[in-house]
């Protein structure tokens, strides 16, 4: 493990968005027209099947098929979602509900998991450290993919597919969130303070929960997020492990409705209903995204400057 | 972890010091593993158990008449011969050729036009770069197939209204391009992110001496910026790796769309998956996700081990 300073981290994260720190000012760059126009078309590029996903959504499935694809036409997104919300008993509320609850819960246990244990690696020294250490950093490498149908055959055994723990269990495992832990608990966490705090006499337990937890937040709500992410977008664990409807997380009720969709058979009107339920799906993680996004380049920037 | 020890020992001469400075060690050792087990008790239930038993599984056969019986590399031999398996790893190979280098050079060049502070509206672009990262596989998918279609895409409408014949996104060579396509949609901001990261995080005192020389960015960020950020770029490349390899729910979801097209192996993941649940053989599958493992991780070694050397030589 390198141990350059905690500058790299904190510097990055101070700088996103405030770029007009000294020595580092864009103003003082001569603007380039050309860059500035070529990078905008490419914006463009990304926002088109956003752009086209809300247009679609406001359409009726006549309209899908009848009217240009990227602009708009009779305004129908109300009725759309009312069709979304009450479609097969409203079986989409139940997905979101289990989207969220399968990702805060992963998210959440994850974070605890590799803060733990991120702070334990840099903060300790102890007997099997490195050999410990060694086996997660290659777990990184494992496939987590190939992984899932192993996963799925154990738990058949133990009874517990088609349960909500099937799909949280798997998503607590994260050798790369125990990794970014560690590089940023070693800077994030003086040695002096937990000196000190030893020297008072307080517990080493009592040190990471009162002392150290509070100064690792910024790192272990990075950990969240991607946790959050992964679990939320997640498709191959649950379209595996889940055989009930009613336990399905957003991801898999979608395909699921799209390939009844594709397959035509007179449902034909599920196609407004597919486009609009994967708009209301994308909603929360684009929200929460936006507005977090600091979390994110300063755990990537922890991550990317020391792997 | 001895000469800790010993260095403890030697200081603390007297003898009833020693004792308390290793009751002191072992309530730290316990400590630790204290905070270290809950990830590892996970960690072994949930990757190192599913691995081993794959491992295990992979070494059975089951028949309809005569049950399970050890069947040793059969399934090894199988898969290292099987035509489905090895042109849906050899697909995988070509996507990582093509679409892995074409993704990590547009995000590095994103990143650096970001960083050069020569553009306006850089922190929308970032955003906007970004925000596929937070659109599920499955969306993601799902919105470029109906792009893609030719019932309602807005490609073939033009096309069409234009006389011409549609453009074939889900053909045979197409789909390919398609979902490469889709991957690059969806994980060149991803990549980027981690490179110009890695950029805020430079000193600038690294170029700051080369501006005042009058050199063009251009040539500061290749000679200076982008040398500097090598790690980022590691990460990004063997991310990419594992990846690709793992392919899934683009062709699992495009299956709908072109069913012969894509078939039941177009990615050795989805013929993992097609072996497991559709022909019910969880011994052949798991060797199949075996030996995906350890493509996987030659190929990462490869780009680590070259890498390195590449360092050594500079």
């Amino acid at each position: 493990m390198t141990t350059t300073g905690p500058v790299t981290v904190t510097s990055a994260q101070a700088d996103l968005d405030q770029p007009a720190e000294p020595g580092r000012n864009p103003a003082r760059q001569r603007t380039s027209w050309l860059l500035t126009v070529f990078v905008l078309i490419c914006v463009g590029y990304f926002l088109l099947p956003l752009f086209w996903l809300v247009v679609a959504s406001t359409k009726s499935n006549a309209d899908l098929f009848s009217t240009f694809g990227l602009w708009f036409a009779h305004f129908n997104l109300f009725d759309n979602i009312k069709a979304v919300l009450t479609f097969q008993d409203g079986v989409f509320i139940y997905w979101a509900i289990n989207s969220a609850i399968y990702a805060v819960v992963s998210a959440v246990g994850a974070s605890f998991l590799s803060t733990a244990a991120g702070y334990g690696f840099a903060k300790y020294n102890f007997p099997g450290k490195a050999a410990l250490f060694a086996v997660t950093l290659g777990a990184i490498m494992i496939p987590i993919a190939a992984l899932t149908v192993p996963t799925y055959l154990l738990f058949a055994r133990a009874g517990l597919t088609d349960t909500y723990l099937a799909i949280i269990l798997p998503s607590l495992a994260t050798p790369f969130g125990v990794f970014l832990m560690r590089v940023y608990a070693a800077d994030a966490v003086d040695d002096a303070l937990i000196e000190a705090a030893r020297v008072d006499g307080v517990g080493e337990l009592r040190i990471f929960l009162t002392v150290a937890l509070r100064l690792l937040l910024p790192g272990s709500i990075t950990v969240l997020l991607f946790s959050l992410v992964a679990t939320w977008n997640n498709y191959f664990l649950p379209l595996i492990m889940l055989n009930s409807q009613d336990k399905f997380p957003l991801t898999v009720g979608l395909a699921l409705w799209q390939s009844s969709a594709a397959a035509g058979g007179g449902s034909q009107a599920l196609f407004s209903v597919v486009i609009t339920g994967s708009l209301l799906s994308i909603i929360p993680l684009v929200v929460a995204f936006l507005f977090l996004q600091r979390y994110w380049q300063s755990g990537l920037a922890t991550g990317g400057v020391k792997a | 972890m001895s000469t800790l020890l010993n260095a403890a020992t030697d200081v603390a001469a007297p003898t009833p010091r020693r004792s308390r400075l290793t009751a002191a060690k072992r309530r730290q050792y316990g400590a630790a593993y204290v905070l270290v087990l809950p990830f590892f008790i996970i960690f072994i239930a949930m990757v190192i158990v599913p691995l081993v038993y794959a491992g295990y599984l992979s070494l059975f056969r089951k028949r309809l008449i005569g049950g399970t019986s050890f069947a040793g590399v059969e399934n090894y031999v199988k898969a290292l011969t099987d035509p489905l398996f090895l042109t849906a790893v050899g697909r995988m190979a070509i996507f990582l050729v093509i679409q892995v280098p074409f993704m990590l050079a547009l995000a590095l060049f994103f990143a650096l036009a970001l960083d050069s502070g020569m553009m306006k509206l850089a922190k929308f672009s970032r955003l906007a770069i970004f925000v596929p990262y937070a659109v599920p596989g499955v969306v993601a998918t799902l919105m470029w197939g109906y792009l893609y279609g030719r019932d309602f895409g807005p490609f073939a409408q033009v096309s069409n209204a234009l006389g011409l014949p549609p453009p074939p996104f889900l053909t045979q060579t197409g789909m390919l391009f398609s979902i490469m396509n889709i991957v690059n949609w969806a994980f060149i901001g991803y990549n980027m992110i981690i490179i110009y990261a890695a950029l805020r995080s430079l000193p600038t005192e690294l170029y700051e001496a080369a501006r005042v020389d009058g050199a063009s960015e251009v040539r500061i960020a290749w000679s200076i910026k982008i040398p500097a950020v090598r790690p980022a770029l590691l990460l990004t490349v063997i991310f990419s790796v594992i990846g690709t390899f793992q392919l899934f729910t683009e062709p699992k979801l495009m299956f709908s769309l072109a069913p012969n097209v894509i078939g039941t192996a177009w990615s050795p993941n989805l013929y993992a998956y097609n072996v497991a649940f559709v022909n019910q053989d969880a011994n052949y599958a798991a060797a199949l996700a075996f030996l995906l493992g350890i493509v996987i991780m030659i190929v990462s070694y490869i780009v680590q081990l070259s890498s390195q050397q590449k360092e050594r030589r500079s």
